[in-house]
């Protein structure tokens, strides 16, 4: 698998570490929501196909970035720094 | 169907072996059933084979998508042990271990459950303390556990690497004499077989691609073979949960589905005989009664669902394994394939009623299904009978995590790929 | 001399001779020979025992598909068992073994095996070896004693426990265009390519291109075949955008067009020249793939099928054109297509004598029969083999009309005498890379055979990988092929000229000779024919199933020879078409590779060692070392005679009595800056940072997002926006990834900026009553008392010019002092301090030391955050900020977590006088024998030298409420059972007097 990173160009998977799922919706840290908080930290929607996630250049330039993969094949659909992509976890 | 034994072989080994019948039927689905599984693999199977034995319930059908056993029971590394740190895990894979001293017999179907014995290799005295606890939780919940020096543990594995100069020298190491390997294919089809002559239909091919429900009750299944109804659903299918829940509105579930690979070497003489576990990395290895060395390492460490896996993970298995054995670095590969993990979120398994009424839920095995096929079939199959769980699986609910009774063996916390 | 070796022609050098051993008997061969056609040019037929029957076997193919032929090479002081002689490559010295045969391949005691033929049938050992249900041998015993001998007979070749005394390479590689195989199509798609610009690499698994061009016997443009592509792979290797490999076999088709491949560089001479590897494991990444892998010719399956001197046709033909090998001297053909003709004639034409063609079909061309009567007979058509004679060499062979349409034999068997069989039932295209990269193979019911899927990564096939297997369709597929991939359209131009035309290789749908007798499908795991009928009989009939309970191509070749007539057999008996029965999936590696290959570099150096600055002083001192994850950390400072308890007691003692020093570099260190980096830690941590001074340290705890401690350590405000962040040795990694995630993903609004520092400063702790005044005795450019630095404090200076910084802070409970200084310095700044420290007998400490000190002062590490515990539990509350939220805030009031019967952290002295133990439980009640149940266990032990007892820190159901109660240590492991109580564990200095002082 290879991921074309904004920074560094197209690199080996080894260079990265995976960060899982990207659509997750954090909740402000000042909530006290714990329906909220669980869904965030221990569910996923694990979806056969697209799935959106994040990829830290770990080996390279250290940047988060979001991938979106097809987990049937591994097609690599998009990649973008993790700061710019809209959504997500920052949302 | 007549029993399996030295004298059926005989005898059909003298009318030319023609008269073999098939180890299970190949029944069209009923319209209805008391109790439908979903998943013909390993769990589903011993599932149903204990709904029959255990609780007299014959009215069910296993549902495989392909051909039975064609998941992850025949894609893992064969080892079984019950080598766990925390109670709720020692007790349960103890009661698995138990099922499994006996398997043979009861499902007449030789297992090949051998206790050649799994040895834990530690390489730091942080990890002998570790594994010194594990070992004494496991003799507190009455289960066999060993400490072995280097020296014993040079003698029981020649070829080992246990010298003082290895990049992580062997400090010690924690030995369940009682764990071994099992034929992975011949739990399937064991429990298969002695499903069926109990009655259970054990339908292949037959995909469920939705539910049916009356409100939020679940009534059935709809099928590549047409709808059938059932008063009990009973959901076995390891990597692909959330993707068949998804079928039924379940949108999010603590599982997330990462792709393991297993390797094998080309077949070799007598070379180690137990299962050794790498403590500086992750890696375990066995031999199999064909001669060849069958070991895994690490997950890829991505979501898949493609039962296959990349070169980095391949690349590193290898080198630990080489690092353990510097003699195995001569020998081949001779093929590597990949298995779909249902990866929860604490690395402990989730056996309960629900997240419907009508459905009971069978998942997130992480690695360590296998083992387990036993234990999950058994209890699930009297969570399905009784609507209430065996002690054994009470711990193990889907609302431990909002609670926050976790049962957490590594301590990694809620990153499935670390489990 | 060479019985066997024909008189001229092949392409070996004859004026080479090279000498070598098989079983022990001195043999020569010469350059150009594998070690199979060696052997079979001395008149060797006899090469391996199978698997189960130990039936004796010759070799069958020519090729990377042998089945049999396996052999143990000795090599380097080792063995390396299960290498097929068709691919080993003769040198001088080569020693070669038979494998699983006991006394001798010749005479074979595991033979008799062979009596119990039907009793040990596929899937037998399912049925039986279950033993008694009671008795001694009741359970797993009776198995696991069958299992014993079962082992011993089991498994082929025997390895070493000796390491390999080899190194591996692994290399990558980049390029436009990766073309697997080196045959007509791959080289014609390489100069399409490379004529093109693209970048070029070529692998070829022998170790000469041209594939079946070398020993076709066709010409091109008027030249032999062999020496066209020998000049078109010379015009390739001069161009510099182009790379050949040969000797490379590309195994593995991963994602994103990363390809894996072996290059065996020095398999073909006695031993590697110094510094070279043995073998080079390739990961190569190509914009686009050319599968051109060519195809594998498929035996006919019959009674008797498997006797020595029968083999493939297309090997037959390989033996003669190629080496120079006639393998027999009476040769028979049986086939079901036009290609074995090829191979007859060419056999005839290189000296052989061709006794019989055998075609089960009822027609044949006008080629084949032009080509029968240049080999001399007149075919048999519409006959079919039934059996065979002959102990461990071919006699004769049995023939019997056939009908192909319906499959029945008819009439007498006629007997032929022969020493040699050669089968074609067809070819197969090489497929693996293209269902390793994601699809499966198509079936085509004219061509009857698997044709590739549509591509699902950017891959090209081209010649009989397509399942055009003539020369000129591979001439032109393949430059097709390489225009594709840049991107051009196909060529009309005109195509060298073949000779002579390319027949049609159509076979005859019949892969099975039904009779009686024992027909094997696959060979070396003696896999029949009546196998794959009763694993059909017994339920077992979709492909996977078929694979699992027969074993049929599960064995070192994978079922390269075997798959397709056992799919056949298994659609047979179903009464269906052979894609009804499936396809299985291949995997890689596409052939056997190296275990040390895929380590490559990491066979013996398995992962990076990480020394501290002051490595080597600690080693002169005669430190004794300890692995910390990647670390190396001085455990004792042994003086002679010392165990390593008497050392760290020593050791200990002396910080609490004067003065020590204790390598601390390998803590985490992260520089936390930027406007926001005090909102930053304030999120981070539980507890505040944004109050904390500038020129102040303040101890911080970490929880993970689902409320459980992550890690703790110091974080320094060095100024206003400049913080840095200590960690937890082992965690300094997961905290750095974590602190950056954090920023990248949650906040990124936040102005931060992390730089991992860790291995930028050297760190040494000082700890003990007289560590002012060591500091003092060294410390320029700023004052070191209590008020200049406080507890916490910290200031800037020099030690001996070198600037150094200093944070007041202890972890054993003493006044200490953590003095970091540029890494370059570090044992500079060190040794300064061991001088400034003799007056006052400084004692440097080493890991024990220091966990004995932090044990008596009650400091938790991993073996207490040990990611099940909160901060509750560890009695961190006080560092829980009630103020503002903060990373774990959210979770961390589950109802299970503040349960108050968790295990929580506690104190327990030793009530005997004995050792604790690290990993020993915690019991109420009990004894040696009975240990009852657990209520906790010990997470370190030491012996004190403060309380002069062994004492430990223990998490225990219940925590304090357990204070002042007693227990018992139970650690069956280690046999230790005794009594303990369990007290605070602030075991020294509660209120801190010391370190505040």
């Amino acid at each position: 698998m290879l991921i074309d990173c904004p920074h560094c160009g197209s690199r080996d998977l080894a260079e990265f570490s995976y960060q899982g799922d990207a659509t997750r919706a954090r909740p402000d840290l000042a909530s006290t929501d714990t329906k909220a908080w669980l869904d965030y930290v221990y569910n996923r929607p694990n979806p056969a196909g697209r799935h959106r996630e994040f990829w830290q250049h770990a080996g390279g330039c250290r940047a988060h970035l979001v991938v979106e993969r097809d987990t049937l094949t591994h097609e690599i659909l998009t990649v973008a720094f993790a700061r710019d992509a809209a959504g997500g976890d920052a949302a | 169907m007549a029993e399996y034994s030295a004298l059926s072989l005989f005898k059909n080994a003298f009318s030319g072996n023609r008269d073999w019948k098939p180890a299970w039927r190949k029944p069209d689905p009923k319209p209805s059933y008391d109790v439908i599984i979903i998943g013909g693999g390993g769990h589903g199977l011993a599932t149903a084979y204990y709904l029959a034995a255990e609780h007299g319930i014959t009215n069910v059908a296993v549902l495989e998508k392909g051909w039975l056993g064609s998941g992850n029971i025949g894609r893992n590394t064969t080892i079984v042990r019950s080598n766990y740190l925390l109670p709720e895990s020692v007790r349960f894979y103890e009661f698995s271990m138990k099922l499994w001293e006996n398997l043979s017999h009861e499902l007449n179907y030789n297992v090949m459950f051998s206790q050649r014995g799994v040895l834990n290799l530690a390489h730091s005295p942080g990890q002998a303390d570790a594994f010194i606890r594990r070992g004494n939780a496991m003799r507190h919940g009455g289960v066999d556990a060993e400490w072995l020096t280097p020296q014993q543990i040079a003698r029981k594995v020649p070829g080992l690497d246990t010298s003082k100069s290895a990049r992580f020298p062997v400090v010690g190491g924690l030995l369940q004499p009682r764990a071994g390997t099992a034929r992975h294919d011949a739990v399937a089809w064991g429990y298969a077989r002695a499903a069926d002559r109990r009655g259970v239909d054990l339908i292949e091919n037959c995909e469920v691609t939705g539910f049916l429900r009356e409100g939020d009750q679940i009534t059935g299944v709809s099928t590549a073979r047409g709808d059938i109804r059932a008063k009990k659903v009973a959901l076995a299918v390891a990597g692909s949960t959330s993707h068949v829940l998804q079928r039924a509105g379940i949108e999010r579930l603590p599982i997330e589905s990462h792709v393991l690979q297993a390797f094998v070497s080309e077949a070799i003489k007598p070379f180690v005989d137990c299962v050794v576990t790498f403590g500086a990395g992750h890696l375990y290895m066995s031999q199999s009664d064909k001669g060849g060395l069958v070991f895994g390492g690490s997950l890829d460490f991505y979501n898949s669902y493609a039962q296959r896996g990349n070169l980095p993970t391949v690349e590193d298995v290898m080198s630990e394994i080489c690092a353990m054995f510097p003699s195995v670095a001569r020998l081949r590969l001779l093929r590597s394939w990949g298995g779909v993990m249902d990866m929860s979120m604490d690395g402990s398994p989730i056996i309960t009623k629900g997240p419907l009424p009508g459905l009971y839920l069978n998942c997130g095995w992480c690695y360590g299904g296998f083992k387990a096929t036993p234990a999950s079939g058994y209890s699930f199959a009297w969570t399905i009978a009784r609507d209430e769980p065996h002690a054994i699986n009470a711990p193990f609910t889907l609302s431990r995590f909002e609670r926050g009774a976790v049962i957490d063996e590594t301590g990694h916390g809620p990153t499935p790929k670390l489990h | 001399m060479s019985p066997r070796r024909t008189s001229a022609g092949g392409l070996i050098d004859r004026t080479r001779t090279i000498r070598f051993t098989f079983d022990g008997e001195s043999l020569t061969g010469h350059a150009g020979d594998t070690l199979a056609s060696a052997l079979l040019a001395s008149g060797i037929s006899l090469m391996g025992r199978s698997f189960k029957y130990h039936r004796p076997r010759g070799v069958f193919t020519a090729g990377i598909d042998e089945p049999n032929a396996l052999v143990t090479l000795l090599r380097e002081g080792v063995r390396e068992p299960n290498i097929p002689a068709t691919q080993i490559q003769i040198y001088d010295g080569l020693r070669a073994e038979s494998q699983n045969r006991f006394p001798s391949l010749a005479w074979d005691i595991g033979a008799v095996n062979q009596l119990g033929g039907r009793l040990l049938g596929a899937g037998f050992y399912y049925k039986t070896f279950m033993g008694p249900v009671m008795g001694p041998l009741k359970g797993t015993r009776f198995w696991m004693m069958c299992e014993h001998f079962i082992r011993r007979a089991a498994g082929l070749g025997r390895a070493d426990f000796e390491p390999d005394p080899s190194h591996y390479e692994q290399t990558n590689a980049f390029c436009d265009v990766l073309i697997v195989g080196g045959g007509i199509a791959g080289l014609m798609a390489a100069e399409a390519a490379a004529k093109a610009g693209k970048r070029v690499i070529l692998a070829e698994q022998e170790p000469i291109t041209g594939g079946f061009a070398r020993w076709s016997g066709e010409t091109i443009e008027g030249k032999p075949a062999h020496e066209w592509v020998s000049n078109l792979t010379a015009r390739l290797a001069s161009l510099d955008h182009v790379r050949l490999l040969t000797r490379t076999a590309v195994w593995g088709y991963y994602d994103g067009n990363t390809l894996a491949a072996l290059e065996r560089v020095n398999d073909h001479v006695a031993r590697p020249p110094k510094g070279h590897p043995r073998q080079r494991h390739w990961t190569i990444r190509a914009t686009d793939v050319v599968l051109a892998t060519g195809a594998l010719e498929r035996p006919i399956v019959f009674p008797g099928n498997d006797r020595p001197g029968i083999m493939l046709a297309g090997a037959m033909r390989r033996y003669a054109e190629e080496f120079g090998v006639l393998p027999g001297s009476r040769t028979i053909f049986f086939t079901n297509n036009d290609s074995a003709y090829e191979a007859a004639a060419n056999l005839r034409r290189a000296g052989g004598h061709v006794a019989a063609i055998v075609d089960v079909r009822a027609k044949i061309s006008s080629a084949a029969s032009e080509l029968a009567t240049a080999a001399g007979v007149s075919p048999l058509i519409g006959h079919a083999i039934v059996g065979s004679r002959g102990g461990k060499a071919l006699s004769r062979v049995f023939v019997q009309a056939f009908d192909a349409a319906s499959g029945t034999l008819s009439g007498d068997a006629r007997q032929l005498e022969c020493d040699s069989l050669a089968v074609s039932g067809g070819w197969q295209p090489v497929l693996h890379l293209a269902s390793q990269a994601g699809a499966k193979p198509v079936w085509d019911g004219e061509k009857q055979a698997f044709l590739p899927p549509p591509p699902t990564q950017r891959w090209t096939g081209a010649g009989a990988f397509l399942g055009k297997f003539g020369t000129t369709d591979a001439l032109a597929s393949g430059r097709d092929a390489g225009l594709k991939c840049a991107g051009k359209r196909a060529s009309r131009g005109q195509l060298p000229a073949i000779a002579p035309e390319a027949l049609d290789l159509t076979p005859a749908p019949v892969l099975e000779i039904r009779a009686r007798g024992r027909a094997f499908v696959d060979f070396q795991h003696d896999v029949t024919a009546d196998d794959v009928r009763l694993a059909h009989r017994e339920g077992f009939v979709s492909v996977e199933h078929l694979k699992r309970y027969t074993t049929l191509g599960m064995a070192t070749d994978q079922g390269k020879t075997s798959n397709v007539p056992g799919l056949a057999i298994m659609a047979t008996a179903r009464g269906i078409t052979i894609p009804e029965v499936g396809t299985t999936r291949f995997r890689p590696p596409y052939s056997p590779v190296a275990i040390g290959a895929l380590a490559a570099e990491r066979y013996g150096d398995l992962k990076p060692e990480r020394y501290t600055p002051m490595h080597d002083w600690h080693v002169e001192r005669g430190a004794e070392m300890t692995p910390a994850g990647l670390w190396n950390r001085p455990l004792i400072y042994a003086a002679a005679g010392e165990t390593v308890e008497q050392a760290y007691i020593r050791e200990a003692a002396a910080v609490r009595r004067s003065v020590g020093i204790v390598d601390v570099s390998t803590l985490g260190k992260i520089a936390v800056k930027g406007p926001d980096a005090a909102t930053f830690l304030d999120r981070v941590y539980t507890n505040t940072f944004s109050t904390l001074k500038v020129g102040k340290a303040r101890y911080g705890l970490m929880l993970r997002e689902d409320g459980i401690a992550f890690d703790d350590g110091t974080t320094w405000r060095l100024g206003e926006t400049n913080f840095l962040v200590t960690t937890t040795t082992a965690n300094a990694g997961a905290v750095m990834q974590h602190l950056e995630y954090c920023l990248d993903i949650l906040w990124p609004e936040l102005k931060v900026h992390l730089t991992s520092v860790t291995d930028q400063w050297a760190g040494a702790a000082i700890a003990g009553p007289k560590a002012r005044a060591v500091l003092e005795g060294c410390v320029t450019g700023t004052k070191v008392d209590n008020e200049t630095l406080p507890f916490m404090g910290i200031v800037h200076g020099q030690i001996d010019r070198a600037p150094v910084m200093i944070c007041r802070l202890s972890f054993s409970g003493e006044l200490a002092y953590e003095v970091y200084s540029g890494a370059g310095h570090g044992t500079h700044v060190w040794e300064t301090l061991m001088e400034a420290g003799e007056p006052f007998d400084i004692t440097p400490y080493g890991m024990e030391a220091l966990g004995a000190l932090r044990i008596e002062k009650g400091h938790v590490t991993g073996a207490e955050i040990d990611g099940r515990t909160t901060a509750r539990d560890l009695y961190l509350d006080w560092m829980l900020s009630k103020k503002k939220p903060f990373i774990g805030s959210g979770l961390m009031d589950r109802p299970a977590l503040i349960d108050k019967n968790r295990l929580r952290l506690v104190g327990v002295i030793s009530l005997d006088g004995q050792k604790l133990g690290g990993g020993a439980h915690l019991v109420e009640r009990g004894s040696a024998d009975e240990p009852g149940e657990s209520i906790g266990h010990v997470t370190a032990f030491c012996y004190s030298p403060t309380l002069q007892n062994y004492i430990g820190l223990a998490l225990v159901r219940g925590g304090k409420l357990r204070h002042g109660t007693r227990a018992y240590l139970s650690d069956p492991l280690r046999g230790r059972f005794g009594q303990v109580e369990i007290v605070s564990h602030h075991f020294f200095d509660p209120d801190g007097e010391r370190m505040h002082g």
